[in-house]
């Protein structure tokens, strides 16, 4: 798979679901929720966001509930999550939404805002093309690496007939 | 090398006869228990069109109901109709309902030495019953009403050993802060709770322990199975299980001791709980405008006694306002029975049906702009019971009860002397 590359958007520790999907979106179609990103915490963010961007986090990133959080950092383009620590049930919701993110300790001192991240997913490692600093992060499994590149669980599901068309 | 309760479980599950730290294991579900949030059309899941086995899903109204907006009342709509089409054996809907993590409990189906998926985060409650049980998100429950099975990755085994005597005025939600205030968070990691201490915390309190570890962002969080867990699951258990404890020689990361004896009310601060945490005489004093006590954490009847040994005979202060909501009908019914919900009526306290409510902000009860609410619920996030400019800290419901009655956050400790003293 070829690297990602990304603008990156920088944000601390602890950040939770309720952030990233605050209960507004639950009353709203799927193409409107994804405005509503960071909308308590970085008002307007998500008007500011393009196709390919990056975030980049402190610890325990995604804290919280399984609300479909995942799905709307999709809609906003978000091409990959970089955090020193990924809270466990965000991470599986990324894998199942086909979402490449993963754990990598130091990765938020790496980095400044806007600057471009060349990010290995398969291989976990990040490099910071303004300084040239790189990183490696948890590797995931193989099988879930897959999963994310193909786009999580819906496609396989519908491939396999599963799901009601 | 012996393995924690936790890798039995994931081995047995995975066909293998262990699974050490590292490990990725496929896992067979024995329960897979869905909720009705997945089925509003905001969600935009597909629906299965053939599921694993029906009489191993459990499907558990809980989030929204009373449906509160058009949304979510064609959302349990549509979660009605998979139940029919699909012949969801086991369906729990308005009425015969309460919070899905409650209702596994009451019902059965979190039993020990089992695995219980479920979408929910907050599913590690289920651990108290010496059942794996973790929080894995609608897309992942799609996967396994499908197929019945999941991943797990082995992770390393903290061990809390508990011990001695909470004192009067300090609850099991005291603990569980104390561990968040004093740990932080356990990511990539498990949690276990065992010791003498076991013997003094009954089944609820266990429940909420286990349903707050959540906010530990540990993976699994599991009990050690003894006879109170037998004497709760006597008459409740759906099928025979088998209990699993952890090997002397089963490997843990760090074994860490929590004396009871020293605890002291413990609040969280408000908008993330990892060492967060201060107790209550630090923060004594600071006005609320609402309390809330429920959840799946501490909306059980053991709680709303606690509750209750406060209000009864007190009033809510004039410029706060409290409200109570059972885990679930079984809860309303004995708080009914044992006359709790007129203490609290009398106390000038909103007694609410059974669901999720104020807890996730979606239904009921949200706070508004300015406004600080004092919650034995889960979460304090920023936004999460309503308006983003609130503040939301967490306590137990003997202090939420008491901070109620005083209009400001209060020791609960000071309350019940008073009392005492005939004042």
């Amino acid at each position: 798979m070829a690297h990602l590359t990304g603008r990156v958007w920088k944000f601390g520790d602890n950040i939770n679901t309720d952030l990233m999907m605050p209960n507004i979106a639950y009353e709203s179609p799927p193409s409107e929720q994804p405005k509503f990103v960071f909308s308590a915490n970085r008002p307007g963010w998500s008007s500011q966001v393009q196709k390919g961007d990056v975030i980049i986090g402190g610890s325990n990133f995604g804290t919280g509930s399984s609300r479909p959080a995942a799905k709307l950092m999709l809609g906003l383009g978000i091409s990959a999550i970089v955090a020193d620590s990924i809270n466990g049930l965000f991470l599986r919701n990324c894998v199942n939404f086909g979402l490449p993110a993963f754990s990598c300790p130091g990765v938020s001192a790496l980095f400044e805002e806007g600057d471009t991240a060349i990010i290995d997913y398969p291989g976990a490692s990040i490099r910071n093309k303004r300084s040239n600093d790189s990183l490696s992060g948890r590797k995931l499994p193989q099988s879930l690496i897959q999963l994310t590149l193909s786009g999580g669980v819906v496609p396989l599901l519908r491939r396999e007939g599963y799901l009601k068309e | 090398m012996g393995m924690t309760m936790l890798e039995k479980i994931l081995a047995r599950c995975s066909d293998r006869q262990r699974v050490e730290t590292g490990d990725v294991v496929s896992c067979r579900v024995d329960w897979a228990v869905e909720f009705d949030l997945p089925f509003a059309r905001s969600h935009n899941r597909p629906v299965p069109n053939k599921v694993w086995d029906p009489s191993r899903i459990v499907l558990i109204l809980d989030h929204v109901v009373p449906a509160p907006t058009v949304v979510m009342a064609d959302g349990l709509k549509a979660a009605r109709a998979f139940a029919k089409e699909r012949g969801i054996k086991h369906f729990y809907p308005e009425g015969r309902q309460g919070i899905c993590h409650q209702l596994v409990a009451e019902l059965g189906f979190a039993l020990p030495g089992m695995l219980l998926a479920c979408g929910d985060s907050h599913t590690s409650a289920s651990g108290a019953f010496n059942c794996a049980a973790r929080g894995l998100g609608m897309m992942e429950m799609l996967y396994i009403l499908c197929k019945g099975e999941t991943w797990f990755e082995v992770c390393p085994t903290v061990r809390y050993v508990l011990e001695g005597q909470l004192a009067e005025g300090v609850y099991p939600r005291d603990v569980i802060h104390h561990i968040a205030g004093v740990y932080g968070e356990h990511l990539n990691q498990n949690v276990e709770y065992v010791g003498p201490g076991l013997k003094r915390l009954d089944m609820a309190a266990r429940q909420t322990i286990a349903t707050m570890s959540t906010e530990l962002s540990a993976e699994f969080a599991t009990f050690a199975f003894d006879e109170q867990t037998e004497a709760y699951l006597r008459d409740r258990a759906q099928e025979s299980y088998s209990p699993v404890e952890s090997d002397k020689d089963a490997r843990f990361t760090e074994v860490r001791t929590i004396n009871f004896d020293k605890l002291e009310p413990q609040v969280v601060m408000p908008h993330f709980v990892p060492h967060n945490v201060r107790p209550v005489g630090e923060v004594a004093g600071m006005k609320i405008d609402q309390g809330f006590i429920g959840s799946c954490a501490n909306g059980r009847i053991e709680d709303l006694r606690v509750a209750a040994q406060i209000l009864k005979g007190r009033s809510v202060h004039p410029d706060s306002r409290l409200i109570i909501t059972p885990a679930s009908t079984q809860v309303a019914i004995d708080a009914a029975k044992e006359g709790l919900i007129e203490i609290f009526l009398r106390a000038g306290a909103v007694f609410t049906n059974p669901t999720c409510g104020a807890c996730n902000g979606g239904h009921m009860g949200l706070i508004g702009a300015g406004e600080r609410c004092l919650t034995s619920s889960t979460r304090n996030f920023k936004g999460r019971m309503g308006s983003k400019d609130a503040e939301i800290l967490m306590a137990s419901p003997a202090t939420v009860a008491a901070s109620a009655v005083a209009g400001v956050i209060c020791d609960p400790r000071t309350t019940n002397q008073e009392r005492n003293a005939g004042r």
